[in-house]
């Protein structure tokens, strides 16, 4: 069963944007598409740590600020040929508001 | 929907790489089936010299495996040969009676090794060299036998030869011209090639015309008889006198033929729902046997079996390279010449070096090098750009001076590098894991090469040494990326300057409205087209054009430097260097306020303060109380001083006062990409103005005005441009330059490239000798930069940027 805890509104994820959360699991960006859905990953790149959450958001990828990895905002893989993986959470919007779960 | 059906005949390399293509750009439209008559996947044919050499096995040189075809749903037939297309009923029939449907056919079948039509020919020892059945026989003949025949002196021939002396084998090659690979080389070079072969063990009979191939009286070759009546021991007889097209099915199906199967530059054969691609098509008359054409082709042929019909193939400029370790030679273009061509030749034969180019008029149209074959790749991207060199034509020869080239320990020549050495300083990649990708993974360009080893993807300084790498190891399938009409990025076809034109021409103000007009194949870009873009718009449309924060780095969107832990670095703007005991005070408080543990002075003499959080920025800015620097962003970074006339007993102008200036009126310029400026009050240039996008320098009569230098990555002094006389004339000319870089460089191309691109002929042109478009360009300028005010002044804060959520 996932614990919901509510975040934010989706307005104020900025579209093709991320907003930071703080929680005892260490940061957590949430990410917002074009299309207006809502994905949330460790804010942790990866490759050198870079935090996600300040990267270019395109499709459903994001660009690492720091060596532009592309990393999938659904599952936090690493788009080949670069390997690696990030965690990522249950997210979910139900009336505009952006639900998130930690387990 | 059901999806249409598409037959691909032949499994090699261009087939399969038109597949990749047409998978990535609509992975969904087909079924697709693929028949090859090898029982291999498909492999990389180029690699074939390796193999026999003994340094590579077959499992290495396999490209797609077979689960490739699997987890892209192709259904694949191998060891089972086409026989036959009925064109009406649109199916396919091989050997053994499968059958195909189709909608539309993809004809890949490639080409043959030619046989010579000699008495002897069908005896066993008698092979061509196309494919792994004939590389396995030549290596089993090897273990076995002694005398070897090597029939061309072509670039398969002497690949071939050397390969097998590696193996052991006493090898003569026999050619009938007067030298060896006479299509990619001239005599000279090909005499110095010889008798570098020959050092290597390989024996040469040129001007020999074979006459008969003589069996052992069991079936199998024993000798080589000649024209002349001389005979010499041969075991082993491999035929490399060229490839000829396979055309007999599609001929046989009445599709019309010459020499190869003709295609249009859509790749269409004269049945439309046929297409054919690599070796086996002719295309305005010419048939291509090197690997570099075939990709051009495969990516056209995808595009149009994508249904987006916007591609075409025009033919391709190949060059050659010699897959022979320690030969180095490179030929490209048209190197004979004629009467209306000039030549630029050096011949050192101790040294062991040659270099000839060939010029038409003021364009490179050929180049021959053994030896030193270093610069290969820039004079390769001149002959295919048809770059006018009339500027640099005195330097021609002697190559592109790579020195000053930072990372990379000076090198220059990849050939003399080991393995364990670093190539790539930003990310530590040595020389054998470069040859390793390549080799392994199957690569055939630089993307390809930065994608996979991270080699010259982040400064690119050593890129030329990566390229040289890259072409040694492939030898002639390697194609330069062309700088002409390379795309922007992969969400679109488009040149940077089609995007740009089309921005200003149909008055585009949006991104969106860019990416729909011009048909970007994706819904909203990637990190390296949507920041180009939203400069593009800003630049073509200032106060129209609305600026796209989401499109922007990070760092020009939080208006500070990320650093690696996330943490940001801030720049207060010091016009000119210049600072006050108040400003100092501030400074000093906020970094003890906000705990900023390094305070540091930039190379562009200002002061940053480092390890601020995120959170924290605008609290600095306000604390602050000074204007941003722009220290992160693709703007006016900083004008760079020395004190001038005001102090120095040499100054002969105001440099502090002209940098002050400058930047004030050209505060808040977004550019291409960062441009750095520096002003000296005189020739002793403390302000090292010859390294700088604009470097001034003031003499007792006015000022020289210097443009795109750099002292970055590749160090290059900057160049004269015009000497005027009076300061608003220093602002104007400095504005026209910074406004032309504006409007015609490409993203992220410093001053230097777009210069090098250009030619400074062309700047001078625009800048300096017509004075209407000079004053033009500054006005533009002037008007886009009219009201702008600085980002950390707290209405333009966007708090949101700033503030984390938590739970």
């Amino acid at each position: 069963m996932n614990t919901w805890h509510e975040v934010t509104t989706l307005e104020e994820i900025p579209p093709l944007g991320a907003r930071v959360v703080t929680t005892k699991q260490g940061d957590i960006a949430l990410f917002r598409t074009a299309e207006g859905e809502v994905f949330a990953l460790l804010d942790r790149c990866p490759h050198k740590g870079g935090h996600l959450s300040q990267g270019i958001v395109f499709g459903k990828k994001v660009a690492c600020p720091l060596h532009n990895w592309n990393i999938c905002l659904d599952d936090g893989k690493a788009v080949t040929p670069d390997v690696g993986c990030t965690r990522s959470y249950p997210v979910k919007v139900e009336n505009d508001v952006v639900y998130l779960s930690l387990t | 929907m059901k999806k249409m059906k598409l037959v691909m005949v032949g499994n090699g390399m261009a087939g399969v790489r038109t597949l990749e293509e047409l998978l990535k750009l609509t992975p969904d439209l087909y079924d697709i089936t693929v028949f090859g008559a090898e029982p291999y996947p498909n492999y990389n044919r180029i690699m074939l010299s390796p193999v026999l050499a003994g340094e590579q096995g077959i499992q290495d040189i396999i490209l797609n495996d077979m689960d490739w075809y699997k987890q892209n749903n192709i259904t694949l037939h191998l060891n089972k040969k086409i026989m036959h297309i009925a064109r009406k009923r649109k199916v396919v029939v091989a050997e053994d009676g499968t059958e195909a449907e189709y909608d539309r056919l993809l004809l890949a079948t490639g080409s043959s090794s030619f046989i010579l039509p000699v008495p002897g020919k069908e005896l066993a020892g008698v092979v061509g060299y196309r494919d792994i059945q004939d590389t396995n026989a030549m290596i089993a003949a090897a273990e076995k036998y002694k005398h070897a025949v090597v029939i061309g002196g072509g670039l398969l021939g002497l690949e071939a030869a050397n390969g097998l002396v590696l193996r052991g084998m006493d090898v003569t090659v026999v050619h009938l011209m007067s030298w060896l690979m006479e299509r990619q080389l001239d005599d000279n070079s090909a005499q110095m090639l010889q008798s570098a072969l020959e050092a290597k063990g390989l024996k040469f009979l040129l001007k020999q015309q074979t006459q008969e191939l003589i069996s052992d009286g069991h079936g199998r070759v024993k000798s080589i008889r000649f024209k002349d009546g001389t005979e010499i021991p041969a075991d082993l007889v491999v035929m490399a006198v060229g490839i000829r097209p396979n055309v007999a099915l599609a001929e046989a199906a009445g599709i019309y033929c010459n020499r190869g199967i003709v295609v249009s530059d859509t790749m269409q054969t004269y049945d439309p729902s046929i297409y054919a691609v690599g070796e086996c098509i002719s295309h305005r008359g010419i048939a291509y046997g090197l690997v570099a054409p075939l990709f051009d082709m495969a990516k056209v042929c995808a595009n149009h079996l994508a249904r987006m019909g916007i591609a075409y193939y025009q033919g391709s400029v190949t060059s050659t390279k010699l897959k022979v370790t320690g030969v180095d030679l490179f030929s490209a273009g048209d190197f004979t010449g004629s009467n209306e061509t000039n030549e630029i030749v050096m011949h050192d034969v101790s040294g062991g070096r040659y270099k000839k180019l060939v010029l038409n008029n003021n364009t490179l149209i050929g180049a021959v090098m053994y030896g030193d074959t270093k610069d290969s790749s820039w004079y390769f991207q001149m002959i295919r750009d048809g770059k006018n060199v009339a500027e640099i034509r005195d330097q021609l020869i002697f190559g592109q001076s790579h020195l000053g080239n930072a990372g990379s320990q000076g090198q220059n020549l990849a050939a003399t590098m080991t393995n364990a050495m670093e190539v790539c300083g930003c990310n530590g990649v040595c020389k054998g894991t470069i040859v390793k990708a390549i080799k392994e993974q199957g690569l055939f360009t630089l993307e390809d090469v930065r994608k996979h080893t991270k080699a010259s993807a982040s400064c690119g300084s050593c890129t030329g040494l990566v390229e040289q790498i890259l072409a040694s190891t492939v030898g002639g399938a390697y194609a330069p990326p062309a700088t002409t009409v390379k795309p922007l990025c992969d969400c679109t076809s488009h040149s940077h300057e089609e995007v740009r034109k089309a921005i200003l021409e149909e008055k585009l103000i949006s991104i969106s409205q860019t990416m729909i007009f011009l048909n970007w194949n994706t819904t909203n870009g990637c990190a390296k087209c949507r920041p180009a873009l939203n400069f593009y718009l800003l630049c073509a449309w200032p106060h129209e054009a609305k600026d796209d924060p989401q499109s922007r780095f990070i760092n020009e969107r939080a208006n500070a430097n990320i650093q690696k832990d996330g943490t940001f670095s801030v720049v207060p703007r010091m016009y000119g260097g210049i600072t006050t005991p108040q400003q100092l005070r501030r400074i000093a408080d906020v970094a003890e306020k906000y705990n900023i543990t390094t305070v540091k002075v930039t190379g562009g003499q200002r002061i940053d303060l480092l390890g601020v959080k995120k959170t924290d920025l605008p609290k600095v800015w306000e604390d602050l109380d000074m204007p941003s620097g722009y220290a992160y962003a693709k703007a006016l970074r900083t004008v760079k001083t020395c004190v001038g006339s005001e102090w120095c007993r040499f100054g002969v102008q105001d440099s502090t006062q002209m940098g002050i200036d400058i930047e004030r009126a050209f505060d808040h310029m977004w550019m291409p990409h960062k441009f750095k400026v520096a002003v000296s009050g005189c020739p002793r240039n403390c302000a090292e103005s010859g390294i700088k996008d604009v470097g001034i320098i003031g003499v007792e009569s006015g000022w020289e005005i210097y443009v795109a230098g750099n002292g970055g990555i590749k160090t290059v002094v900057a160049q004269f441009l015009v000497k005027v006389k009076t300061h608003d004339d220093v602002m104007e000319y400095t504005g026209a330059f910074a406004q032309l870089y504006r409007e015609e460089a490409h993203y992220l191309d410093r001053t230097v490239h777009y210069v090098e691109r250009v030619g400074l002929d062309y700047v001078k042109k625009q800048v300096v000798e017509n004075a209407a478009n000079r004053k033009a360009l500054y006005a533009r300028l002037l008007y886009a930069l009219q009201g702008a005010t600085n980002p950390w002044s707290k209405e333009n804060i966007n708090a949101r940027e700033f503030e984390s959520l938590a739970i």
